[in-house]
């Protein structure tokens, strides 16, 4: 699956799209391909404050337990509760229905850091094995 | 799987597919000065010295008949049916470890799917797993479940009527955390903790309170009074407790506890001078990814047959490492089988039988001591198998003249916290008679 341009990304392959000062954070489909069948999320509760590089979650699959990374500072607006009722939707729709939460930002430009679309395309590849 | 020993032939064709003249090759990495050792050992033994020798050791132990024991507090004695042993000697449970290629272990993975059911039934949680060290860590573990940094869960509150030798556990396993545990204070009488000497130290980042059931002092608390303080706060209610117990009185997960620890040791496991002894640990299904150790689940195959395996794995540290719960990845399953075959053999019927008579001998034992001059039942309220007398003048006193009887009368409250002298802690089992309890009473120094 293609990574989409309309988003910026992170090292640690999660995706944040902005609109206004809403940020919505998802893992890319490099994540989901290289963990496996997703099978638990644990994720933050509306409320709570999340920190730029720090561990807000964790996505559990058959094989493995990561944590999810944040690509901002912000205070939790919206939780996606279908994907915590279906996991599997990440395999299957990472960067569309399977987002994750949705923060307000403090500071919309932090996003200015993260990586494009195309420079998080040459990262998956060179990531792949 | 059965066990296949190398045969020279093996050794042979192995040193020939890898180029290696000899096996002492192998360690060449090893530093000469310390790769074969000269080993100052004594003279080898014969299997008929060796007997000898550590029989004259064995003979040093006293070994009083049950009947004459009144000794508690965390160990207990209760009598072993002939089929613990014989089900345990079987080679294929004997000698298995935890098993790594877990699926291709069935038998041993439905032993311990058959102990967790036994294990959340007895406790009344919903999910329990295979078994830690012993009721002390599992009570650590436990505890360490409800705590979420993420949250801003960090303190523990301990009521001081968990066995001490616990409560040094827990302290212990925090070491070096960033949490805060607080230890109360014993300000009530009558040797039990109430749910007002809890509610000063209850704060918003209650992890959990623990509590004993029944206490260390054999006392019966108000287990759900001290749970609804606890989720009042946002905390949880971790409860230790025993198996035996439990036949009789309500279950902690009918009392509003989210995490059951207990020592297991009272089913079918000897007392064995502290060990090995087999932990419980069990908890409500929110809880279940923070449970520590292995988790046995039962499946289905591609052919639509029963299988178990090993489940969630993906909390273990093997995975998780530093961030999961605990670095625990075995579990006691020799004694945690002992424990299934004892409760598979009693059937809830016999084991509420034991806890009858375990009780009836023990209430027969506070009778008749309290209706000796000098001396008096010190638990308030209600027990189960274990209680406090005060005793006139210092209970090692009382203990030495019993000795003189041969009769273990109990533990000596004042090893424990000198201000507690005059207090001794008395515990009764099936394996008691009222005979003996008679010949007890009758030996009391007055």
């Amino acid at each position: 699956m293609e990574s989409p341009d309309d988003r910026k990304y992170t090292r640690t392959h999660e995706w944040v799209a902005l609109d206004g000062d809403v940020a919505t954070i998802g893992v890319t489909d490099f994540a989901q391909s290289e963990l496996g069948d997703i099978t638990y999320l644990e994720l933050p509760e509306v409320g709570d404050a999340i920190a730029l590089d720090q561990a807000f979650g964790i996505i559990e699959s058959v094989k493995a337990a990561n944590d999810i990374f944040s690509p901002v500072d912000g205070d939790v607006v919206e939780r996606n509760e279908a994907v915590v009722a279906a996991p599997e939707m990440v395999n299957t729709s990472p960067f569309g229905d399977a987002w994750l939460v949705r923060v307000r930002v403090a500071d919309p430009q932090q996003l200015d850091a993260l990586l494009t679309a195309e420079e998080y395309r040459e990262l998956a590849k060179a990531s792949a094995h | 799987m059965t066990f296949n020993p190398h045969t020279d032939g093996d050794r042979a064709a192995m040193l020939e597919a890898t180029g290696v003249k000899a096996v002492e090759e192998f360690f060449t990495p090893v530093p000469q000065r310390v790769r074969f050792p000269e080993l100052d050992l004594p003279p080898v033994l014969t299997e008929l010295e060796a007997t000898d020798h550590l029989a004259a050791f064995a003979a040093r132990n006293d070994a009083p008949p049950a009947q004459d024991v009144y000794l508690g507090a965390g160990s207990y004695r209760h009598f072993i049916p002939a089929t613990v042993g014989q089900i345990l000697a079987r080679g294929e449970f004997y000698t298995a470890y935890t098993p790594y290629q877990p699926e291709v272990s069935q038998g041993t993975l439905q032993v311990i799917y058959e102990f967790q059911s036994l294990v959340a039934a007895l406790t009344g949680m919903d999910v329990a797993n295979a078994s830690m060290y012993d009721g002390a860590t599992a009570l650590a573990e436990g505890a360490l479940m409800t705590v979420s940094s993420a949250r801003g869960r960090r303190r523990i509150v301990i009521s001081p009527t968990v066995h001490p030798a616990y409560r040094d556990v827990l302290r212990t396993y925090l070491e070096g955390l960033d949490l805060d545990l607080v230890e109360i204070p014993l300000t009530s009488s009558g040797f039990l903790a109430t749910p007002d000497d809890i509610a000063p130290y209850l704060t918003d980042d209650l992890a959990c309170v623990v509590v004993q059931y029944p206490n260390f002092f054999g006392g019966i608390e108000e287990i759900a009074a001290m749970g609804d303080l606890a989720h009042a706060r946002g905390g949880a209610l971790v409860v230790s407790t025993y198996p035996v117990p439990l036949a009789l009185l309500q279950p902690p997960g009918e009392l509003g506890a989210d995490v059951v620890a207990a020592e297991g040791q009272e089913l079918g496991v000897p007392q064995g001078y502290g060990g090995p002894y087999v932990g419980l640990l069990a908890s409500r299904q929110s809880y279940v990814r923070q449970m520590p150790g292995r988790l046995a689940g039962m499946t289905t195959d591609t052919d639509g047959k029963r299988g178990f395996v090993l489940t969630l794995q993906t909390r273990e540290q093997h995975i998780r490492r530093e961030k999961a719960t605990s670095n625990i990845c075995t579990n006691q399953g020799l004694m945690a089988t002992a424990a299934t075959v004892y409760m598979a053999t009693l059937g809830p019927e016999g084991f509420r039988e034991v806890a009858r008579r375990s009780y009836q001998n023990a209430h027969y034992l506070a009778e008749r001591v309290s209706d000796v001059p000098g001396y008096s039942l010190a638990t308030a309220g209600a027990f189960f198998h274990e209680f406090v007398v005060a005793t006139p003048g210092p209970a090692r006193d009382v203990l030495a003249a019993l000795l003189e009887q041969g009769i273990h009368g109990g533990l000596d409250l004042s090893k424990l916290d000198p201000m507690l002298d005059g207090y001794l802690l008395m515990c009764a089992t099936e394996t008691n008679t009222k005979q003996g309890i008679d010949r007890l009473v009758d030996a009391l120094p007055r």
